[in-house]
């Protein structure tokens, strides 16, 4: 075990400037993932206020009984994607209206019959917020007989998920672009190393050193190169976060950084791609040595 | 502790490196392998530390199958040999003594008994006095030696030398031969390939002469088939 480490950090030392680009653009590779993640996480943080808004309204045809309505009322209570069912009579539509409209206060107290219609308001529950179970919920609404029309902010749920989506997409992209480079370079890092020690390595062979035993340093060193990386990238991503962080309460006031778990995943997935690096360099060239 | 049986290798390219080959080395054996560059003896040496393997035909090196050997098992047979080139194989960044120690280091040997086992073999090719050498500061017959105290130093049953005295001159050749000699007579089996035909001559061990990929001369021949009739 002290040899294996021993023989991991060598490296480090005969090639230090191979060892930092490799480090380095792993770091870069994980801060593109990292940086998008947290706009990811800050935007669902916001949207979660945001969607928290969505309902869906359906006009009551007028002279609906009052039964009729309450059933109805309590069976969509009853889905499950469903928080809470609000009914508006007619009287409350007006009265909302003259509060809220502001801009039109004369115009609603001039009327004489009440224009506007009673309606059923519904909630959805967090996790059905997205525009696949408004719509079918929207759609089962539509289907009760006293159902004049449904609304909800078809486009402006879709446009939410699209942006959620897409912000995340181009992160792993980039990201992913970033890590297939870093890849390669702890590739060549390693097999540089390989070449520098192939004296070294098919004297091991001679004497019956097991195959893992050789291995073993190129292995860890990707790995530590992959852990190094996965720190510098955090510590990026903080930095990042600090620049952007707003405590004078501008439009930044509520940006939040990576949870504990978060981190981890990040710091994982950058031993998993120094691994993945070493891993493909020590099969393919040490066979040769 | 080796035999080979109707042994065949060729080459991708199609050469054909070894034809019918059989012969066996048994318990404390010393075998030349001589033949021109080229007649197959370094094929028969690879395939003996499983460095290659067989086309078709058999070979067995102490109790192992090398014609259907899985990687795994590869340096558990290497461990029971002890194998020595022409150019020595030292590590130059390190003493006699570490290079020695390294062969005992990589296959996990427990450090506290290094440190002997290392003395006690520099000491059985006489360079105790030179252990903190580095192989620059040695002559070619002192590297060689410490390429054989390294091949030593696991206590191989077998020890495959290829042409270990090719670099070495002629006073050189004599103290590294008669090392092997003594190493024999300690009990450990020895198969020298070598093309200098003195060394064959002057030593009374049985030879076996290769030409175009088969043998064409085994000093033994005779004994191993009565052998092998009883």
């Amino acid at each position: 075990m002290r040899l294996l480490t021993r023989e991991a950090l060598l490296s480090f030392r005969r090639a230090p400037l191979l060892s930092a680009l490799s480090i380095t653009t792993i770091a870069f590779s994980l801060f593109t993932i990292g940086l998008f993640g947290l706009v990811a996480i800050n935007l669902r943080q916001a949207l979660r206020g945001i969607e928290e808004r969505v309902e869906i309204v359906a006009f009551v045809l007028r002279g609906t009984p009052a039964e009729t309505i309450t059933l109805a009322t309590q069976d969509i209570a009853a889905f499950p994607e469903v928080q809470d069912v609000s009914f508006v009579s007619e009287e409350q539509a007006l009265a909302r209206a003259r509060s809220e409209l502001v801009e039109f206060r004369d115009a609603y107290r001039d009327i004489k019959a009440n224009p506007l219609p009673a309606s059923i308001e519904v909630r959805m529950k967090e996790g059905f917020r997205e525009s696949a179970s408004v719509g079918r919920v929207a759609e089962r609404i539509r289907g009760f007989g006293f159902v004049d029309d449904v609304r909800y902010g078809r486009d402006w749920v879709q446009r939410l998920d699209q942006l959620r989506n897409v912000t995340g997409l181009v992160g792993l992209v980039i990201g992913l672009a970033f890590a297939g480079v870093a890849v390669v370079i702890i590739g060549v890092t390693i097999r540089l190393t390989i070449l520098q020690r192939a004296r070294e390595i098919s004297i091991m062979r001679l004497v019956g050193a097991t195959n893992w035993f050789i291995r073993g340093p190129f292995l860890l060193e990707g790995a530590l190169k992959g852990l190094l990386g996965g720190f510098l990238s955090l510590a990026l991503c903080y930095a990042g976060y600090l620049l952007f962080r707003d405590t004078t309460g501008g439009p930044f006031a509520g940006l939040i950084f990576f949870r504990p778990e978060h981190m981890l995943v990040i710091l994982v997935f950058g031993v998993f791609l120094g691994l993945g690096g070493s891993l493909v360099s020590v099969g393919r060239h040490l066979r040769n040595v | 502790m080796i035999r080979f049986s109707h042994v065949y290798k060729s080459y991708p390219n199609g050469a054909l490196a070894l034809k019918d080959i059989s012969f066996r080395v048994g318990k404390g054996e010393f075998i030349f392998l001589t033949g021109h560059s080229g007649a197959g003896k370094s094929t028969i040496m690879k395939l003996l530390f499983a460095e290659q393997q067989p086309t078709s035909g058999e070979v067995r090196v102490s109790g192992y199958n090398v014609s259907a050997l899985r990687v795994d098992e590869v340096p558990k047979l290497r461990r029971r040999l002890g194998i020595v080139f022409q150019d020595f194989r030292l590590l130059e960044d390190r003493t006699a003594a570490e290079n020695i120690a390294f062969a005992l280091e990589v296959i996990g040997a427990r450090r506290d008994t290094i440190a002997a086992r290392v003395t006690r073999v520099l000491t059985q090719v006489g360079l105790s006095a030179k252990s903190r050498a580095y192989p620059r500061e040695l002559s070619g017959g002192e590297q060689q030696r410490v390429a054989i105290a390294r091949a030593l130093v696991n206590d191989p049953a077998i020890l495959v030398a290829d042409e270990p005295t090719g670099n070495l001159d002629e006073r050189a050749t004599r103290g590294v031969v008669q090392l092997l000699r003594d190493i024999n007579t300690g009990g450990t089996v020895v198969v020298m390939a070598t093309h200098d035909l003195d060394i064959v001559r002057q030593t009374p061990y049985r030879t076996i002469e290769l030409r175009e990929g088969s043998v064409v001369y085994d000093t033994a021949v005779d004994e191993t088939e009565e052998t092998e009739a009883s």
